[in-house]
């Protein structure tokens, strides 16, 4: 059993070559990248001519909210919808009901990853119930399968108690992933605190609450030396605060959403909730500082932070409907139409910050091509054109900020382990009969 | 298809001045007329008032309309029926308009997107309060004569205030000048956003003013201890007879109800011959009048239902000098 892929051009971001080849998958694995594979028997030919063959993406920031809030999602729905939009592994946050916070809940995260439509790996909490109070079983959560730990959703606000957590966490070399944001300055905020929540009338949430709690968790990982990662920043001050850390060798990673690299709070007119989210859509200098820091390498990653929430809970007044937006299904074409196409980014530098980076954070499997290693890939078409229409998602939630936008550049197959798990190539290019 | 009355910065300045005249023309016939005989208006008011109800209820009343009250607190909001259930089952009975007022802002926009009847905004968090604004507005006209070139000066809780930035937009886009004054933590947290001057000094701002409008401490809205004690508050931004000395001659007091008896404004002020508190609750129910038949009687092709428009034509440029007023041309980031 296998597939070639012919006449693509492969990309790899491990070690930045772009080159026209062909590529032979036989089973799970890679087993040959060259210039020209002949056809064999048994061998399914995919014709890439025109595509873009790269490893998979991978995200490191996706809310599966399996188990326990499976109307907005589960692991299966949100999997689909990964692998629609190239991803091939995803790394899932703790805030399920029940939490990641024992081994028993990452047991049954693998055990319905096994069954997903791409890779699974769970991240879990940091403190019990993410109550902020009590360290979890870390020993026992890396060796069931934990990839990282975080309280997302809200930061750890007693810095004792994470200074430990960061402390113990070095001795599993595991990442503490920080939502950064201090709910006293916060506090009872809904979108981003300048000229247009005065205008609106809607309560600001400040730069500052992200940014103070930077400063605390940066010199807390310096202090411990643990491994920092900081979620979904969003202020020009955090990537300032960040950056100076990284020249200073504090161990510190950050990660930004395609919706912080397009969006400001002018979107926020009209009150549409899909633009609610946490951290908010902040200003015009917040979003240059984003694309700045991207390119530069403050910011080392690009993730999602999926956030499904069903209609009937988006259907409601700004101030009361929960924050998030969903993001698999568009991640890569945004990033594309806004960053790749316009130049601010190169694709391999695009793989970079949405495949080998997020794979590298976490220290798992991806974002790289090899004889012999799984054969995890998306294969990009630059030049497609499409629409965003929520109705279509495969995703269970519809709160999607690009409603209505006209988006270049698709994930037109994905390939997990070796097995195509999305597929939108015309039949006859596919060479395989039918389309799935 | 009916028109909205959502906002005064959405509004051009000859609506507002069609509003104010039409508003006029109720004064100056006594409140009679049956433009709105066999309709129906309906008004769902989340917060508590007494005014801006009464008044809407009395005007559609006046103007042969049946008036349906919703009352929230004995209504199926108390089962946890949402906001837009609630709002389209009402609009469902038969409803021609729908007034509504509610603590978080936008509802009224959410709500025109969801219904296919009239939606008026009868406050709405802290983004607007439209009629209140006509109220204002059409009071200094009678009072004054005019609009344009007049010092407003508006002193107290403007940061979670709706009767100050809707008095913000109405007054400058007719040309009066419009300044703020309260303490910093009461302060707009961007006074640029608005075509406004800020101060913290009531000497400042009071000086030669035509218009003194307090507001009311909005003890509901703000996250306490917004400033350290009321007492403080009065002692440097209370309305008295002393600061009054400062204004034009003619300069008269305006306050939007309820008052804080002795807080916002001294009694003998409330009371005095500038006081024009009790025309501005009488001016109240002509003004919705206005509002109803505009939105109702007067099918215009063009609703106001979509977002407001990002040209820089409809929001109004600053009439005192500041930066950084590129959000309001409509650029994305």
């Amino acid at each position: 059993m296998g597939l070639l892929i012919r006449n693509g051009t492969v990309l790899d971001p491990s070690t930045r070559v772009q080159r026209r080849a062909d590529m032979l998958i036989i089973d799970e694995n890679v087993a040959a990248i060259e210039g020209s594979i002949a056809p064999q028997r048994g061998v399914d030919v995919i014709d890439a001519t025109g595509l873009l063959v790269a490893p998979g993406l991978v995200d490191m920031h996706v809310h599966l909210r399996d188990p326990g809030q499976t109307h907005k999602e589960d692991i299966a729905s949100g999997t689909l919808a990964a692998v629609r939009g190239g991803f091939t592994t995803v790394a899932c946050m703790p805030n399920s009901a029940p939490p990641i916070d024992h081994p028993t809940v990452v047991e049954y995260v693998k055990s319905r990853a096994g069954a997903a439509s791409c890779r699974v790996f769970p991240i879990a909490a940091i403190t019990k119930g993410q109550a902020g109070k009590e360290l979890v079983p870390i020993a026992a959560l890396a060796a069931a399968g934990a990839v990282a730990l975080s309280d997302d959703g809200v930061s750890v606000a007693d810095a004792g108690l994470l200074r430990r957590a960061m402390s113990y966490a070095t001795m599993f070399d595991l990442p503490v992933i920080e939502h950064c944001e201090d709910l006293t300055l916060s506090a009872g905020g809904v979108m981003h605190e300048g000229s247009w929540s005065t205008v609106l009338g809607l309560r600001g949430i400040p730069a500052v609450s992200e940014e103070a709690i930077v400063a605390r968790d940066l010199l807390l990982a310096e202090e411990t030396g643990a491994r920092l990662h900081i979620a979904h920043v969003s202020t020009a001050g955090s990537v300032r605060l960040i950056r100076d850390a990284k020249g200073r060798g504090v161990r510190v990673t950050a990660e930004v959403t395609p919706h912080h690299l397009v969006l400001t709070d002018e979107a926020v007119q009209g009150f549409d909730v899909n633009v609610k989210m946490n951290p908010p859509l902040r200003s015009a200098d917040d979003v240059d500082a984003m694309r700045e820091a991207l390119i530069y390498g403050t910011i080392d990653a690009i993730a999602t932070d999926h956030a499904p929430h069903a209609p009937e809970e988006k259907s409601v007044e700004f101030d009361a409907a929960p924050f998030g937006v969903v993001g698999l299904e568009t991640a890569l074409s945004v990033v594309w139409t806004a960053l790749v196409q316009t130049g601010l980014l190169s694709p391999v530098q695009m793989l970079q910050k949405m495949s080998a980076a997020p794979a590298t954070i976490l220290n798992i499997p991806g974002g790289r091509l090899r004889v012999g290693e799984a054969a995890d890939l998306v294969l990009i078409d630059p030049d497609r054109r499409w629409t965003v229409d929520p109705s279509t998602f495969v995703s269970k939630s519809r709160n999607t900020p690009f409603e209505g936008w006209t988006l270049t550049g698709k994930a037109v197959m994905t390939i997990v382990g070796g097995e195509i798990k999305h597929n939108e190539l015309m039949a006859e290019k596919a060479g395989l009969g039918t389309r799935d | 298809m009916p028109r909205h009355l959502l906002g005064l910065r959405e509004l051009s300045r000859p609506e507002i001045e069609d509003l104010l005249d039409a508003a006029q023309g109720f004064v100056d016939r006594e409140g009679r007329g049956t433009g709105l005989r066999g309709t129906t208006v309906a008004s769902l008011f989340y917060e508590p008032s007494t005014r801006t109800e009464l008044s809407f209820d009395l005007a559609a009343r006046r103007l042969g309309a049946q008036m349906l009250r919703c009352d929230i607190d004995h209504s199926s909001v108390r089962k946890g029926e949402s906001l837009l259930d609630t709002a389209k089952t009402i609009e469902a009975l038969g409803v021609d308009a729908l007034v509504i007022r509610h603590p978080a802002s936008g509802v009224p926009w959410l709500v025109a997107r969801h219904v296919a009847c009239a939606v008026i905004n009868a406050g709405d968090g802290m983004q607007e309060h439209p009629t209140q604004g006509l109220v204002d507005l059409l009071t200094v006209r009678q009072r004054l004569g005019r609009i344009a070139d007049l010092k407003i000066t508006i002193v107290g809780d403007v940061r979670h205030s709706r009767v100050a930035r809707s008095a913000a937009w109405g007054f400058s886009k007719l040309g009066a000048q419009v300044t703020f004054v309260g303490p910093q933590t009461l302060l707009p947290r961007d006074c640029r956003a608005l075509p406004t001057y800020c101060t913290t000094s009531p000497e400042e701002g009071l000086d030669g003013a035509d218009v003194v409008m307090a507001l009311r401490m909005q003890l509901e809205r703000q996250a306490g201890g917004d400033v350290p004690s009321l007492a403080e508050y009065t002692n440097r931004y209370g309305v008295t007879e002393r600061i009054m000395a400062r204004t034009a001659p003619d300069a008269i007091v305006m306050h939007p109800g309820p008052i804080n008896a002795g807080i916002e404004l001294s009694d003998d002020v409330a009371c005095g011959p500038r006081s024009v508190i009790h025309q501005q609750v009488t001016n109240g129910v002509y003004v919705r009048m206005a509002t109803l038949s505009w939105v109702l009687e007067t099918a215009s092709p063009q609703s106001t239902a979509e977002s407001p428009p990002l040209d820089g034509d409809r929001i109004p440029q600053p009439v005192l000098a500041y930066s950084g007023t590129s959000h309001l041309t409509g650029k994305t980031g």
